[in-house]
Order: structure tokens, then C-alpha cells, then sequence
């Protein structure tokens, strides 16, 4: 670099420092008013999502929240216990299968209180459009209600169990039920007195 | 409004669209538009985006040295960016959520640094808003009639209204990947057809 | 196993073009003939590869540990346009040869989309860093994969008659949507 550009040079430096400490100041400042709203919101999700999964309860799920673990420690997720007037009605399992189509599916399971499925609710997938993701409407979801994977065959027709998959989704309904059979694991192996 | 303002204003929308014509920002152009509620998220962000680097690069273009003038470019429009989405993260979490990875990447969407190359930096602010609005306006139209067309047919509903009974199969083919492309073309197409009929 | 499947996946089911639509871009502009195709596919391949490690780094030492994560969007493409700069004046150096081969892909690479994509991605997906390499790398290949079969069609295309409503950018676009098709035929094979 010559004698005469080397000012230039400086004034090149200074300029993109300057803009630089400036946008890192700016984004700090936005980040610290967004950093509670967006918090909340990820809660509000999920807590939504528990509700919707468990029915009525009067406590705070997420406060109560407990980790378990399935008995080969592959899976580690969270447990929501639900309280009316303080006994426990239910609960509700954040769960996960990397078995979809689009490869990972997150959802909530939410049980009764004798370990049969209630429900559960998509939270995160990668699955088709239109396709696999008609896993989280009724049609499908309605036959996990009162399902008690502990007595009767948890899998697909197609594999020898007594769900009905999606048409044309099989591997997003093997998924869902593999998600769940982790939370089921995972409960039994946290609570194993009440497993019937 | 005088002549120069009104061709800066529309010139993004009809002659040189950026969706239809300039054929920019395609990434997230095929991306997002699997609804038309996305393809309008998507469309508003960049637009917003858009008219907040221009004002910014206008206003600082007379004391950056040309030879840094990219790299800060990018400095700004990439805060710009992270400002929106940290403010959809908050704010707007379900759009946030759907639009997911494409929204940090409105960074490098070559309208935003193009324009900022080709207009901000040689024009005053008013000028560059009135620019910023006209590509952004024709940008979110091209999204937003592209996610119009690909969740009709494919989902059978708008803005996620369902006209179809629930147990009719819309052409799923179009919310999937290789139905972006094909949409994409039937409207340019047609956009082509309707331009040269002017 | 797992390296496998990442690569697989990337590769063929979620193919980053195809099915992502990352780096779009380059596949429609720089796909008229498969030499300068696969130029720009290895040009990729090698900016990909070594912004994901960088990025991987620069996330884990400084970003991470100090809180400033909101930084990442803004760090990260500063870096690539840095990297890329560096690949250029290094590789001129070095091998010329290369450099007549790559050079002129380079300065296109900035704004690939693909690029800042899979370094954000590598993080978002908690990768480690031989995962998020052999990710990039994975996925590198996948657009080079993409962009060489589509050039090998549209060169092919070229000496025919079309349509005139359907020529340029409509063709282009309807090819990739068959080719997009075909890569579906992959999906479901990684389980």
C-alpha cells in the first residue's frame, strides 16, 4: 500500500469499525427489549399446547416440570404434571421421533392419569404439507384417545398394531406413534408403580 | 407527486418487478409461498427491510470510502435484518416460526443489496423511500400472488379459508417443492402475456 | 451411521436447490453449460465447507459464551464476504491454475444464499463440528449434483424449439420442477 492511500486506508478501517460498534449497539438494545416478549412466547406455545393436550388443571405445568429419561437414557424429555385442587389429573410428555419423513417431529403427549394416551399436538415438524401434516387433525388423533399403549399393540396396521395410519403418510404416523412410545418409556421408567 | 417520484415509486411494481421480471430474491421467492399468509409475511419483512437500508445508505453515502462500501453495506442491511427478525420472534411468533430460516437470509436477497447499490447510493432519501416502497410493493405482490395460487390449488383455501369439503384432495403437488417451480413459470407467463397486451 | 445419513439425506432427499431452496440463485443464472455448471459447484463446495467450520467457530469461541448471539446474522455474513476474499487472493497465489478454473464464481459467492444458509442451519441443528462439516460438505455436493443435471438438460434444450411464451426463464423453471420431482422419488429413503 503507497504512502498517500494509507490515509484512506485508516479512514476505511474507521468507517466500518464505526458502523459496526453502531449496529452492535443498536441490535443490543433491540435484543433487550425483545429478549422477555420472545421468551413468553415460546412459553405461551408450549403452554398452549399442554393445555390443549391435558384438559383442565388449575396449576402451573411448567413450573412443575420434571426430566425423564428413557431406560436406554437415548431420550431425554420433559414431564408437565397437571393439578386440580391439587391432585394430580394428568400430564403431558414434551416428546420427539427423528423417524418422520422430514426427518424430526416434536410433539406433546398428553396422558390420563392411568398412562393411557389422551392426545397429543404437533409442535415442530418437517413433514409434506397436506400430507403428513394431516397427522395433527382429529381424523388421526381421535383413536389415541383412551389408547393404553401398555395393553394393546402401539404401531400402525401396516406393522401389526391397532392404529390406523394417515393414508399415504405411513411414515409420519409411525413417527407420531414413536414419539409417544418414547414417552410412554420414559414414564414407565420414572414411575414404574403405576404401570397397570 | 412529480414524474421522476411516480416512475421511482412504480417502476419496482410493473417494469421491472423483482419477482416477475428482474427475477430476484428466489430463494425465498419458492420457499415460503406454500401459503398466501407466508408469501404476505415474507413480502412485508423484505419490505421493510428494504425501506430502512435505503433511508440508512442514503443518508451515510457521502462519508463511506468507496472501497468499504460493500462490506458496510452488508453491515447494515444484516442489522436491519436481525432487527426484524428478532422483532417477529416477539412479536408475530407463529409467522416467525413458519418462515424460519428464510428470514435471516433476507441478508443476502440481492433486491435488498442491489438496490441499495443501484439507488440508495446515488439518491437522496425521499427518492430512495419512494424506490424502497415500489420494489417492496412489487416484491410482496409476486409472493403473495404466488402463495395465492399455490395454496388454492394445492390445500384448498385462501389466506387459510377452506373451500373444499374435508375429504376432497387438492393437488398437493403444488404446496410441495417441485409445484414452486411450476407455479413460478405459469405466472411469469402470464405476467409476460398481460405486460406486452399493455 | 449417522454421517451417512446426514450425507444421504442432504444429498439426495432434502437436496438444497430442490427442496430447500437455498442458493437458487446461482442454479438458475449459472446454468447454461455444465463446465462452468461444475465450476461453480466445486467453487461451493470449497467456500461451504471452510464458512461452515469458520462460522462454527467464531459461534462457539465468541458468540455463544458471551451472550451475543443476536450478533450471529450480522457476524456471519461478514465473515463469508471476508472468507471469500481471502479464498480469492490465496488461491490466485497459490495455484493459478484453480484460480482461472474458480475465480470468477467467487465474488458470486457472497450472496449465495446457500452458503450463509447451511452455516446458520449447522447451528440451528446443534451439530458438532465434524457433523456440521461433513453437513456442508454433504450439502455442497447435493448442489453441485443439481445444478450439473440441470445444465446437462438446459444445454440439451437449448437446440430445440419451444414455445416462444415458454422461452428463457418459464423452460428453466418448469425443468427444475421436473427435476424436482424426480429428487422426490428419493424422499422416505432415509429411514
Amino acid at each position: 500500500m503507497s504512502k498517500n492511500s494509507s490515509n484512506t486506508f485508516w479512514s476505511m478501517v474507521t468507517v466500518l469499525t464505526a458502523i459496526a460498534v453502531l449496529s452492535a449497539f443498536i441490535l443490543a438494545f433491540v435484543e433487550q427489549l425483545t429478549r422477555e416478549p420472545i421468551q413468553k412466547a415460546k412459553d405461551q406455545r408450549e403452554l398452549e399446547a399442554i393445555a390443549e393436550v391435558v384438559g383442565e388443571f388449575d396449576n402451573d405445568p411448567f413450573a412443575e416440570q420434571m426430566n425423564i429419561v428413557t431406560p436406554d437414557k437415548k431420550y431425554k424429555l420433559k414431564l408437565y404434571p397437571a393439578r386440580k385442587n391439587g391432585s394430580i389429573s394428568g400430564f403431558a410428555v414434551k416428546t420427539y421421533s427423528n423417524a418422520g419423513y422430514g426427518g424430526r417431529i416434536e410433539l406433546i403427549a398428553g396422558f390420563y392419569i392411568d398412562g393411557s394416551v389422551k392426545t397429543f399436538k404437533i409442535t415442530k415438524h418437517n413433514e409434506t404439507p397436506g400430507l403428513g401434516s394431516k397427522a395433527d387433525e382429529p381424523r388421526f388423533k381421535k383413536q389415541f384417545d383412551g389408547f393404553n399403549p401398555n395393553k394393546h399393540k402401539f404401531k400402525v396396521r401396516q406393522d401389526g398394531g391397532e392404529i390406523d395410519g394417515i393414508t399415504a403418510a405411513t411414515i409420519t404416523s409411525r413417527a407420531v406413534i414413536d414419539a409417544i412410545q418414547h414417552a410412554v418409556d420414559a414414564y414407565n421408567n420414572f414411575n414404574p408403580g403405576k404401570q397397570p | 407527486m412529480n414524474k421522476t417520484s411516480l416512475e421511482n415509486l412504480t417502476r419496482g411494481i410493473i417494469r421491472e418487478n423483482p419477482t416477475f421480471v428482474m427475477l430476484l430474491g428466489m430463494c425465498p421467492t419458492l420457499g415460503v409461498t406454500t401459503s398466501a399468509l407466508n408469501g404476505l409475511g415474507m413480502g412485508l419483512a423484505t419490505l421493510f427491510v428494504l425501506i430502512l437500508s435505503n433511508v440508512a445508505i442514503s443518508l451515510v453515502k457521502g462519508i463511506i470510502p468507496p472501497k468499504v462500501r460493500i462490506p458496510s453495506f452488508i453491515v447494515i442491511i444484516a442489522s436491519f435484518v436481525t432487527v426484524v427478525d428478532l422483532l417477529m420472534a416477539a412479536y408475530l411468533p407463529a409467522l416467525h416460526a413458519a418462515l424460519g430460516i428464510f428470514i435471516p437470509l433476507i441478508v443476502v436477497n440481492c433486491i435488498i443489496l442491489g438496490r441499495a447499490e443501484a439507488f440508495a447510493s446515488k439518491n437522496n432519501i425521499w427518492q430512495s423511500v419512494l424506490d424502497a416502497v415500489g420494489m417492496g410493493t412489487g416484491f410482496t405482490i409476486g409472493l403473495t400472488s404466488l402463495g395465492i395460487v399455490r395454496e388454492v390449488l394445492g390445500n384448498g383455501s385462501i389466506f387459510n379459508y377452506s373451500f373444499i369439503a374435508e375429504d376432497a384432495n387438492p393437488v398437493l403437488l403444488f404446496i410441495m417443492p417441485p409445484g414452486a417451480f411450476l407455479a413460478l413459470a405459469a405466472l411469469i407467463i402470464l405476467f409476460n402475456r398481460l405486460r406486452k397486451a399493455e | 451411521m449417522a454421517y451417512f445419513m446426514i450425507f444421504i439425506t442432504a444429498v439426495f432427499v432434502n437436496n438444497i436447490v430442490l427442496s430447500q431452496f437455498l442458493g437458487i440463485c446461482p442454479f438458475l443464472g449459472v446454468s447454461k453449460k455444465i463446465s462452468t455448471a461444475a465450476g461453480m459447484g466445486f467453487a461451493v463446495m470449497f467456500v461451504m465447507t471452510i464458512a461452515t467450520i469458520a462460522t462454527f467457530l467464531i459461534y462457539y469461541t465468541f458468540l455463544q459464551p458471551y451472550n451475543l448471539t443476536f450478533m450471529t446474522t450480522v457476524t456471519f455474513i461478514l465473515v463469508i464476504a471476508a472468507l471469500v476474499q481471502m479464498v480469492e487472493i490465496i488461491v490466485k497465489k497459490v495455484s493459478p491454475p484453480l484460480y482461472q478454473a474458480l475465480g470468477i464464481f467467487l465474488p458470486l459467492i457472497t450472496t449465495n444464499c446457500a452458503v450463509l444458509g447451511i452455516a446458520i442451519l449447522t447451528i440451528q441443528k446443534n451439530y458438532t463440528l465434524t457433523a456440521g462439516i461433513c453437513y456442508a460438505l454433504a450439502n455442497a455436493m447435493g448442489f453441485t449434483l443439481a445444478i450439473v443435471i440441470f445444465a446437462g438438460i438446459r444445454e440439451r434444450l437449448a437446440d430445440t424449439e419451444v414455445p416462444s411464451a415458454l422461452k428463457g426463464t418459464p423452460l428453466a423453471l418448469i425443468t427444475a420442477g421436473l427435476l424436482s420431482m424426480a429428487f422426490m422419488g428419493f424422499a422416505g429413503i432415509s429411514q
